[in-house]
């Protein structure tokens, strides 16, 4: 596992999670994740060679339903709780840079 | 205020449903009692974020009317039921102690809360949450903390400390609450309570607001482990709604069984270090109980659980920073104005979630980040395998096993907010159970030194809540 975290880290990290970290937050961040990666080295020493990891503790494996039609959600009262619709569809700010 | 069982009415949920059904009590005479307590006292301890009366009224008028024309309204005819935030209720408002779905009215209904409703019981309210379930003091909602009733300086616990805290006031027999890694277990101890994990499994998760999917898991709080039982028993089961639901009937529990030949295990890891010596006595004096009763009693070793907490906080980040991905201003909840989009999410995002969320998505992100995701999510997931190869030994001599529920009995408001790995260690007893699917119970048995409650935590193999429940109901008439 990585030594430890950078501030760059921090801020590359909040790029991909799409946070908007105020420079503080970025600082709390940054000594505060080292914190808790460091008490996980426990688990990074621990030999798992040939040990299959678990997500599930049943074995269940590929669960599928009957492919039978049934009613979905009702479309209006999906789009009454967006932030902005229009004709029907949910409405975003600007996508691509102006051509 | 005190946790007697069935403060509100004097009567267990047991009983409610009893009267309900032979006509001895009307369904709207309790909602109305109920209703009268959480207007005295939730003022001050703050469990409901929603109490939906109206609605329950109505729920219970229709229950007497069945009632008054022969029919059966179910195992839980006329039993109030408070539900956490985070479980979804078409048309009232769910937020998940998150601004970011402040006004939130889902287009459904989770399967727990269907089954509940047509078993009989009565929704009275969404109770108070840690954000999005990531916490263990409800101090992380956005809508303020609750209050431990037991002593109001105190946190209940989390993160469905408002749920452990309505059961605790009287202000609902039954409860729902979500266990990720304690979230229901470690707020029971702490307000003296039962509370419950299921195999994961057991019971649906489908309108569950996911925050780590492959460890959460629905399941109940009531004053008695009796009540826990019928409320489990109503909600587990399969679901064609959740594919990760076990697809066989969930098996029935008998609490009148007894624990004679019994062999229950100490868990050597979660009784020493770390473990406040008050309450490491009463999980002793519970083991000398269950011994007394005809039950074996010795100590066992789960090597894996020292390092439990330290896979569990790269497993439920990693997987919550995931899960929340989806909370991006355009679907639902708020959206921040922005000049694109991008700018948008980070906005919305930024303003939308508390500290701990963004501190949980910061570190998921970064664990399954180019470069380090086999060294830290495929790593902790195979640490959960050797984990549960180690309780698979130790069910190998032992029925079900024992220990704390919470390092402590209830600490301060605001005792742990500025030291996130401090209150992460609230959870240590609680997190193995948690990575192996197991499940877990937690039974008030006596009080600490500052005389608050302790829970000590019954632990059993997947699916073994039978077992799990005749320990837990001998413990609660001998605690």
């Amino acid at each position: 596992m990585a030594a430890s975290l950078s501030r760059d880290d921090v801020v590359h990290v909040a790029r991909l999670a799409r946070l908007a970290l105020s420079d503080d937050e970025v600082e709390r961040f940054t000594e505060q994740l080292a914190a808790v990666l460091e008490h996980a080295a426990d688990v990074a020493g621990l030999d798992t060679a040939g040990v299959a990891p678990t997500a599930h503790p049943l074995d269940l494996v590929n669960v599928l339903r009957d492919d039978v039609p049934r009613p979905c959600l009702d479309r209006d009262e999906v789009l009454a709780m967006a932030p902005a619709v229009e004709d029907g569809r949910f409405r975003v700010p600007k996508i691509l840079g102006e051509p | 205020m005190t946790a007697t069982p069935g403060a509100g009415t004097g009567r267990t949920a047991v009983e409610i449903a009893r009267d309900v059904r032979s006509g001895a009590v009307t369904a709207r005479q309790v909602v109305e009692d109920y209703l009268a307590r959480i207007g005295a006292h939730d003022g001050t301890v703050h469990a409901f974020l929603e109490v939906t009366g109206e609605a329950a009224r109505a729920a219970a008028d229709a229950i007497d009317l069945r009632v008054a024309k022969g029919e059966d309204p179910g195992p839980l005819a006329g039993v109030p039921v408070a539900l956490k935030d985070n479980l979804c209720t078409r048309g009232v408002p769910t937020t998940a102690g998150s601004r970011i779905l402040e006004g939130w009215r889902p287009p459904y209904t989770a399967t727990v809360v269907e089954r509940l409703t047509a078993a009989g019981a009565i929704p009275i309210g969404k109770t108070n949450l840690d954000e999005f379930a990531m916490g263990s003091s409800t101090e992380n909602s956005a809508y303020g903390p609750t209050r431990n009733p037991h002593d109001h300086s105190r946190v209940p616990g989390g993160s469905s400390g408002g749920s452990a805290a309505a059961v605790a006031a009287g202000f609902a027999p039954l409860a729902l609450g979500s266990d990720t890694g304690g979230s229901i277990r470690q707020p029971a101890a702490l307000c003296g309570v039962v509370g419950v994990k299921p195999t994961y499994g057991a019971v649906s998760r489908y309108g569950l607001i996911a925050f780590a999917s492959s460890l959460d898991q629905i399941g109940p709080f009531a004053a008695t482990v009796a009540d826990a039982a019928l409320a489990l028993s109503a909600i587990a089961g399969p679901d064609q709604m959740d594919s990760t639901s076990w697809p066989r009937p969930f098996p029935p529990l008998h609490l009148d069984r007894g624990v004679e030949g019994l062999r229950v295990g100490i868990v050597a890891e979660l009784s020493g270090e770390g473990i406040a010596g008050d309450v490491n006595a009463r999980v002793r004096a519970a083991a000398d109980a269950l011994s007394d009763l005809g039950a074996k009693t010795d100590e066992v070793s789960v090597p894996g659980a020292r390092y439990a907490l330290s896979a569990y906080y790269l497993i439920a980040p990693a997987e919550a920073s995931s899960n929340l991905a989806r909370y991006d201003g355009v679907r639902y909840g708020m959206r921040a104005d922005a000049a694109d989009i991008t700018e948008m999410y980070g906005a919305t995002r930024e303003r939308g979630f508390g500290a701990e969320v963004k501190r949980r998505i910061m570190l998921g992100t970064y664990a399954l980040s180019a470069g380090y995701y086999d060294a830290y999510y495929g790593q902790a997931q195979r640490a959960r395998t050797l984990l549960i190869r180690d309780f698979a030994a130790a069910y190998e001599s032992f029925d079900v096993l024992l220990s704390p529920t919470a390092p402590t009995t209830a600490f301060a408001l605001g005792a742990k907010t500025s030291d996130p790995l401090t209150m992460y260690l609230s959870d240590v007893c609680t997190i193995p159970t948690n990575l192996a699917g197991h499940p877990g119970i937690t039974v008030p048995f006596g009080v600490g030194d500052d005389g608050l409650p302790v829970g000590v935590q019954v632990l059993a193999p997947a699916l073994g809540e039978p077992v799990m429940f005749r320990v837990a109901a001998a413990l609660e008439a001998s605690g």
